[in-house]
């Protein structure tokens, strides 16, 4: 019999999975959305922990844009059977051909924010009635004030003015028909949590977290890496670097850093000494507006 | 300074509430937390001094920094909740940044209700107000067990000792009439940093710590309560496959008390008796579990439990009962308590069907004063009222045991979550 000596995360560990489990009780149809990143990842993980030794009883769901990194959509595949979970991917290419939603051209056009629609509807056909996701609240200002079980109404919207008061460690799950929750377990761990988690819990992810040496042009100040779904405009040369990537996301959108951290411990150390938040360093789509973020979980971004 | 581990376990973040009145300071105290913690990434630095610029201050405003949604950056307030996050060598923390105006009171007791520490802010210059007394009567309410009193801006009383000794006899005379049992004061300036991360110069009469030195040390192991065991079963854990074929398993997390292989326990409500088998984790069996741990219990016998059980022990548990005895805030700017109306009722992992059947007072907020007539309980209102629920819950007195002691009323109509509870047993 083993003495737990847990580490660093142990306490931000267990109120996660209190709330997988509660929630998994309360509702009929939940779903993880699972994209390959370290959040997903981390909460896979969790998920797996909270019902052990059972499976994981709901299925995850990819959003996928179609821009995707290659080693990411590998890792994807392999990690759902690992966990011998049921993965269902929700195409945005499937929206833009049956014109639900449509497509902005040019080398700056992104599907990022075509999600939403993806993600809906994927809801509705699956009927399900909570969602699964990895935001942390330290992420974005936005973020800061959602709850951890989060309301959606019919339309998928969140209305930030109308939350429901989240007290103690109870958590209300209830919605009406057609109605959904977002519940997002690691809303109160940092990046640097989520890195300590992936170190103590040897947890495998996509290898592009890691430092390697890639073709890459600046853009807006960031690092875009070179991708067959990312036109280059006049004066963006290419050249190679060594860099990693702190999130992970639609290839169009997702930038890297210039790092040396080759392994887990690495990053950690990195993370620690950091001067500038993941999403400030590396997500072109936040940068839009002031209040971007705001907008589209309104609508019903993840 | 190492961090410390009590029992195995690396010490949980600490989790505070700031409560301030407008233009206490509250946002450039946390601002300056952050800041003086090197806390702050550099774009989030950049995207303030650039809006202070626009906006024409010639300082840079810390308030921005933990300023969220757009209608409070519209009106310039804070409305909601807003959690934020630092972390120094010693600790981590979790803040959750509260409104203090008696608008949003319910957003306060939001914040209250995980925190292990209150930070009540007052102006040096006006010394204890309307609003000081309430913040410190929801600290009291909730249970947090340490309040901090932080007198700031000390700058703009010439650093003056006996006002902050004035300020600290008054406030001593007032919270004799609450239940709060550790409170400091620390004279500040959150605009100047005095006394928030660096010792004050200004102010070398003041022998106490500075307020992170406060945060980083004040020890909470000794809050919790390890004497009544309480296990709210959250879920049966039967994995129907080949390798664990009799497996049945109760996943909950530990409300209060400890738990190890080997004891003797009662399970409500059928008051059957059964020994712990072995508590599981993902990493294997562990030889004890503490509060707010999330394990698995498997019991020696094959006895029914399913979630909304709870598991204690025989010569220590609640008593089951439909009546309830409680102090209740209420949340729902929609519609007042009504008499008799059901609402549902989420008592730990338990959901049951409750009506309350009585309002014995309100509770000025202010003076304290129990208007007895009252019948009724509107938005941020507070009261002792009794309930009657259509089935028996496992209550506990809030002030001994804050999990098994609290709940939640929800409108069945509109699923908003109406009222905050506080149970108070005649045994506690
Ligand atoms: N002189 C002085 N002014 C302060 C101090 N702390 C805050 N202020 C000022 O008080 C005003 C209100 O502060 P703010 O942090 O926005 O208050 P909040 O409404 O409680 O968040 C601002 O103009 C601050 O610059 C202090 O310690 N000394």
């Amino acid at each position: 019999m083993v003495t737990r000596v847990a580490g660093a995360t142990a306490q931000l560990e267990d109120e996660a999975i209190t709330i997988i489990r509660e929630v998994a009780a309360e509702c009929e149809r939940p779903v993880l959305l699972f994209s390959g990143g370290k959040d997903s990842v981390v909460m896979l993980h969790l998920a797996r922990r909270a019902f052990w030794p059972a499976r994981i009883p709901f299925p995850v769901m990819h959003v996928d844009t179609g821009h995707n990194f290659d080693e990411v959509i590998a890792f994807r595949d392999r990690t759902v059977d690992l966990f011998d979970v049921k993965l269902i991917v929700a195409s945005v290419q499937d929206s833009i051909d049956r014109g639900r939603v449509h497509e902005d051209t040019g080398p700056r056009a992104s599907r990022n924010p075509l999600q939403t629609v993806t993600l809906l509807d994927a809801i509705t056909e699956h009927r399900f009635d909570a969602v699964f996701g990895g935001a942390r609240r330290d992420e974005e200002r936005a973020r800061a004030k959602e709850r951890v079980v989060s309301h959606r109404d019919e339309f998928g919207q969140w209305d930030p003015k109308n939350q429901r008061p989240e007290l103690w460690g109870i958590y209300n799950t209830r919605r009406n028909r057609g109605e959904h929750v977002r519940v997002f377990p690691l809303s109160n761990w940092t990046e640097l949590d989520v890195w300590r988690f992936i170190a103590e819990r040897d947890v495998e992810l996509p290898s592009l977290y890691f430092a390697h040496h890639r073709q890459v042009f600046r853009r807006d100040g960031m690092l875009m890496a070179t991708n067959r779904h990312v036109p280059r405009l006049d004066g963006e040369e290419p050249f190679e670097a060594l860099v990693r990537f702190r999130t992970i996301g639609d290839a169009t959108c997702t930038a890297a850093v210039e790092s040396a951290a080759f392994t887990v411990d690495d990053i950690v150390a990195e993370t620690a000494v950091a001067r500038v938040t993941e999403r400030g360093a590396t997500r072109a789509d936040d940068r839009i507006s002031e209040a971007g973020m705001e907008d589209r979980k309104r609508q019903g971004y993840f | 300074m190492q961090p410390d581990t009590t029992a195995g376990r690396q010490r949980a973040p600490l989790r505070f509430a700031t409560v301030g009145s407008v233009d206490d300071g509250k946002s450039t105290l946390i601002g300056r937390l952050l800041l003086d913690s090197k806390s702050i990434f550099e774009d989030q630095l950049e995207h303030i001094e650039a809006v202070s610029k626009r906006r024409g201050n010639d300082y840079v405003d810390l308030a921005l920094l933990t300023d969220g949604l757009r209608a409070e950056r519209e009106q310039g307030i804070t409305i909601d909740v807003a959690y934020r996050y630092f972390s120094t060598p010693v600790r981590s923390f979790i803040i959750a940044d509260c409104p203090g105006h008696v608008q949003y009171t319910r957003n306060a007791i939001t914040g209250a209700s995980t925190a292990d520490l209150a930070l009540v802010l007052v102006d040096a210059r006006h010394g204890i107000v309307e609003q000081t007394r309430r913040h410190s009567l929801l600290v009291s309410l909730l249970g947090v067990p340490h309040l901090v009193i932080c007198v700031n801006k000390m700058d703009l009383v010439g650093h003056d000792r006996d006002q902050f000794d004035a300020i600290r006899q008054e406030f001593t005379e007032f919270a004799a009439r609450l239940d709060l049992r550790d409170v400091t004061f620390i004279p500040i300036s959150a605009l100047d940093g005095d006394n928030v991360v660096d010792r004050s110069a200004n102010m070398t009469w003041y022998e106490g710590p500075t307020l992170l030195h406060h945060l980083e040390t004040v020890y909470t192991a000794s809050d919790e309560n390890l004497i009544d065991v309480r296990f709210p079963v959250q879920y049966v854990i039967r994995p129907q496959r080949a390798d664990h074929h009799d497996y049945r398993g109760y996943a909950g997390t530990v409300a209060a008390g400890t738990l190890r292989p080997g004891d003797e326990v009662l399970v409500l409500p059928s008051g059957l008796t059964s020994r712990i088998a072995r508590i599981d984790t993902a990493d294997g069996p562990v030889d004890e579990a503490r509060p707010s741990m999330a394990v698995t219990v498997l019991l020696a016998d094959d006895l029914d439990v399913s979630r909304g059980d709870m598991i204690c022990r025989p010569n220590n548990h609640p008593t089951p009962s439909q009546d309830l005895d409680a102090t209740i805030a209420w949340m729902d700017s929609e519609a007042p308590l009504a008499l008799r109306r059901v609402y549902a009722l989420k008592h730990t992992t338990r959901t049951v069907r409750a009506m309350i059947t009585d309002v014995h007072y309100r509770l000025d907020v202010h003076s304290l004063h129990r208007d007895t007539e009252a019948t009724e309980l509107k938005l941020n209102e507070i009261g002792r009222v009794t309930l009657r629920a259509t089935a028996p819950l496992f209550a506990d007195d809030y002030r001994r045991s804050r999990v098994t002691g609290s709940f939640v009323l929800i409108d069945e109509a509109t699923n908003q979550t109406v009222a905050a509870g506080m149970l108070r047993t005649a045994t506690a």
